[in-house]
């Protein structure tokens, strides 16, 4: 019986037990001075969760378990001699002989005992059926799948069988227990409580699935890679992952990477952060409020368009303009390229003027005005009250807006993608193409992947790097901003 | 007598007390520049969004026009079945030639001699002016009604992307004709059928609903559409319950404490997390120990899902706080229990702010690229994706496509995809705006 019978079967039998358990609740003789606890609705939802929750999760654990199970029973009818082979061939084994099982679904009878005697030619019989099987097959494998197959169908009936049971206990007891004073709605509420918690710790989840999953692909890599090589190497130069070549075949230096990365971010913020904060300083103190009801969500748009498009934008506008201008000023050569810093820098800054202005104009606009008027009404001008008054009292907060800022710069793909170039070397010049982590990252693993050679797990060590650099200045900056915020309390 | 040199201070001294130089022209000369400081900076700021947004719509907007041939095509069954056994082999209508009766009719259409010797190169210049999209065209209209074959019907067929190209002015005519792709003589036929009104520029409907294609007059967004649909709904129908939920509970039922606390910063945590990261998560848990096939809509929906529950979490919680204390005393007051308090009175006020914060973040989510890139859904994939499980691309991963493809074609293409893309996400930020106006409601 397939998984989504089960679940439609379990499904139907909850529906049914909500429906009649509301019914003879609304129906429940009133008894003087007995006040009924529940409303109908509680205790037909407490019946539906006693018929769902229990079978459900008796029929998922039983899903997660059993192929172990029957995983390691199938092994240990193999041959002395096959088991003895190293891990990667019994992947190899098991997953021939769980092909040739369920392969075996698909034969008439006599092909299967034709199967069974060993005279067939499993691959050519089983290509017939639309099974595609990588090896032949050998003899011993044959007995094996026959007991894969057994095992996992008594497996799965017997869980589907265990769960529409354990559904319609569950629906009796929610259907038995239906009196005045039964708190149905307690518990169901409970059973909400717990649905929220459950949700709430998704986010927690979330974060230590990040953090797990590169954690373990990173030492893996680590493994063929020395520490030393990665961190303080300045070659990158990954090669191509050939199959089975197994060690390292390339060069893995992070640092023109970083380089590359934070220099980038560089330019993106000397022309994001005067541009940001001179319009945010303007917005507050100078614009009337027709200007700025317009101005700020024109503004804000920048934010909401894809990175992709103004990665777009840099590959087909701004490159080549800047290139021919330079081209333009030099008198022939340029020394601007198409694809340079300066390029995925100026645009990388145009997405981030957004992100600088909104997050500046909060804070600036969290300062006491009480400091405002006071300073304009000693006798100073508008920006003298910005430069001495203003900006010094919201300085904290701006340098945490701005570590957040950097942050989504380190961490921006699309546009250095597009605009960067994917060519890993050390320069000081911002005209030349220079390459960042996030680039690498895409670049290698875009195309075939092998989870088990360096050129892939170095994506994830460069991935750990990013996360772990953008998380140390987020919480920096969320805890200046915060502490900053508690100042004006 | 003495000279005596007007001296303005001794003049001032009697009149009025002595003014100290306070630099006040300067002052104010300062103030003025800071001024024009920030208008300048706002002026940037907008300067740069008029001309992203003019160079997409001017190299975009032509994307939605394709030039077609309007052709008397005879459905010659000398050519369709040479040897007459379509009744018995129905391999023969699926498989015919069926380029060569649009080639023949265009021939036809401009006087050339199809059977004459020397106009086998003239022939083989309209074959290429045609799209090679007509064969399925054709075979279509011959497979749904056989009997059309020996029949002619006017049928409008696409032009070759090239040719497309020059109709619409986009290629440089001037260059010598060995280096560009058109050649002087189709450019002449091109002027003949334009001036007979049988080259036109019809709507692009294929761009909407065609799959990848290498040539690019048959490249439509039609799969990366369904894909963006199916991963919008699977973000949807998995973050707002769990980012409501999550929401209630930090707002509503969570003590203050160090758990409590470390799930607050977790999720202001995510928010900042690059995007690449949730690519990479979805690849290693998903992919390659979930085992969910790589390319599926399923992944990028549940990746883009993590991605999107912060947003929603944090405008989620924004809408509960506004909500007023007095709704829960009142409602606890007379009976309620906290749930229900919850449920049947503060979530119902504060839903508008959580559509608002979820359409938001579904925004975010429609034009996020990097993550996708990494599970997989850089991918050819020139059918519609029947269920999520099934290949497909995305709005903003096609655009990446197609800028990374040589031909002149899809730079147009290129932007009329971003057009669309940005359509979508001005639609769905519009609709946030008006339902926040509309239902927004001051305590």
């Amino acid at each position: 019986m397939s998984v989504s019978w089960v679940l439609a079967i379990i499904l139907v039998i909850g529906v049914a037990a909500f429906m009649v358990a509301r019914m003879r609740a609304a129906r429940l003789e009133p008894q003087a001075g007995v006040k009924q606890h529940s409303l109908p609705g509680y205790h037909g939802s407490y019946a539906l969760i006693l018929a769902i929750f229990p079978a459900i999760i008796f029929f998922g654990v039983w899903k997660a378990v059993s192929p172990i199970y029957v995983d390691s029973a199938v092994w240990r009818s193999l041959p002395e001699q096959v088991r003895s082979a190293s891990d990667v061939n019994r992947s190899l084994t098991m997953g021939t002989i769980y092909t040739i099982g369920d392969g075996m679904r698909h034969l008439a009878p006599a092909e299967l005992d034709q199967v069974r005697s060993g005279q067939a030619d499993l691959k050519a019989l089983f290509a017939s059926k639309g099974v595609a099987l990588a090896s032949s097959g050998e003899a011993y494998m044959i007995p094996a799948a026959e007991t894969y197959r057994s095992l996992s169908d008594s497996s799965s009936l017997s869980s589907a069988i265990g769960a529409i049971l354990l559904s319609l206990a569950g629906a009796w007891l929610g259907l038995s227990g239906i009196t005045l004073r039964r708190r149905a709605r307690n518990n169901v509420e409970r059973v909400m409580l717990w649905g929220l918690i459950a949700a709430s710790t998704v986010a927690i989840l979330t974060t230590v699935g990040i953090v797990l999953s590169m954690l373990f692909q990173t030492l893996t890599f680590f493994q063929s890679v020395p520490l030393s090589n990665f961190f303080f190497g300045t070659v990158w130069d990954p090669r191509f992952a050939a199959a089975g070549s197994g060690g390292a075949t390339g060069q893995f230096g992070l640092i023109p990477l970083l380089a590359g990365t934070l220099y980038i971010a560089l330019v993106a913020m000397l022309f994001a952060v005067p541009v940001g904060l001179f319009a945010a300083i303007y917005m507050s103190e100078y614009a009337s409020r027709k200007v700025r009801s317009v101005v700020k969500p024109v503004l804000e748009v920048l934010a909401g368009i894809p990175t992709i498009v103004y990665g777009i934008f840099a590959l087909v506008t701004v490159g080549p303009l800047l290139r021919d201008i330079s081209a333009a000023l030099a008198g022939g050569q340029p020394f601007i390229m198409a694809q340079s810093v300066l390029t995925a820098g100026l645009v990388m800054g145009i997405m981030l003027i957004p992100f600088v202005s909104s997050l500046s104009d909060d804070i600036i606009s969290a300062v006491p005005r009480a400091l405002h008027d006071g300073s304009l009404g000693l006798g100073a001008t508008r920006s003298e009250t910005v430069r001495n008054v203003i900006l010094p009292a919201a300085l904290p907060g701006i340098v945490g807006a701005l570590l957040l800022t950097a942050s989504r710069a380190i961490g921006e793909t699309m546009i250095v993608v597009l605009a960067a170039g994917v060519a890993a070397r050390l320069t000081f010049n911002p005209g030349e193409a220079m390459t960042t982590i996030t680039v690498k990252i895409v670049n290698q693993l875009t195309g075939d992947l092998e989870f088990t050679s360096p050129q892939t797990l170095v994506a994830f060590a460069l991935g750990i790097t990013l996360f772990v650099i953008t998380l140390g200045m987020n919480v920096l900056a969320l805890y200046i901003v915060r502490k900053y915020r508690e100042q004006y309390e | 007598m003495t000279d005596i040199p007007f001296d303005p201070a001794g003049a001032t001294d009697a009149a009025a007390p002595p003014r100290r130089d306070i630099g006040i022209k300067r002052r104010y000369r300062a103030e003025r520049r800071f001024r024009l400081y920030g208008l300048v900076a706002i002026g940037i700021g907008i300067f740069f969004l008029a001309a992203l947004l003019f160079t997409v719509i001017r190299g975009g907007y032509t994307a939605f026009w394709q030039t077609s041939i309007n052709l008397a095509v005879t459905f010659d069954a000398s050519v369709i079945d040479p040897d007459g056994k379509r009744d018995s082999d129905p391999n023969v209508l699926a498989t015919a030639n069926y380029p060569l009766l649009a080639r023949n009719a265009l021939a036809t259409r401009l006087g050339i001699d199809v059977e004459a010797e020397e106009s086998r190169a003239d022939l083989r210049l309209l074959s290429g002016m045609i799209s090679q999209g007509v064969r399925t065209q054709l075979r279509d209209m011959v497979m749904a009604d056989p009997a059309i074959i020996g029949a002619t019907r006017n049928v409008w067929v696409l032009s070759n992307a090239d040719v497309d190209s020059a109709h619409k002015g986009q290629i440089d005519l001037s260059v010598p004709e060995s280096r560009r792709k058109v050649k002087d003589k189709q450019v002449g036929w091109m002027k003949t059928l334009t001036a007979d009104g049988a080259m036109v520029e019809r709507f692009n409907s294929g761009l909407f609903t065609l799959g990848a294609s290498s040539r690019p007059e048959m490249a439509g967004m039609g799969v990366a559409l369904i894909g963006s649909l199916y991963m919008m709904l699977i973000v949807l129908v998995l973050a707002l319950p769990i980012g409501v939920a999550a929401s209630i509970y930090l707002e509503e039922f969570a003590p203050k404490n160090r758990w409590t606390d470390l799930i607050e910063v977790n999720i202001n945590n995510l928010a900042a997390v690059p995007s690449i990261v949730f690519g990479l998560l979805g690849l290693a848990v998903f992919v390659n120990f979930a085992g969910l096939p790589r390319s599926a809509s399923l992944v990028g929906g549940l990746v883009l899902t993590l991605m999107t529950l912060p947003t929603i979490i944090i405008a989620t919680r924004a809408a509960l706080k506004a909500v007023p204390p007095s709704i829960r005393s009142g409602a606890l007051g007379i009976g309620a229990s906290r749930m229900q308090t919850v449920f049947h009175h503060v979530l119902p006020l504060a839903a508008p702010g959580v559509l608002t914060g979820t359409i938001i973040g579904l925004a975010q989510a429609l034009g996020e690229t990097a993550p996708l890139l990494l599970i997989g859904m850089v991918a050819f994939v020139a059918d519609y994706p029947a269920t999520p499980l099934d290949p497909a691309t995305a709005l903003p991963v096609q655009i990446y496509m197609w800028a990374n493809e040589a031909e002149r074609a899809f730079v147009e293409r290129t932007s009329g995809a971003i057009i669309i893309l940005l359509l979508f996400l001005a639609a769905m930020n519009l609709a946030a705006i008006l339902l926040r106006r509309r239902f927004e409601r001051r305590w």
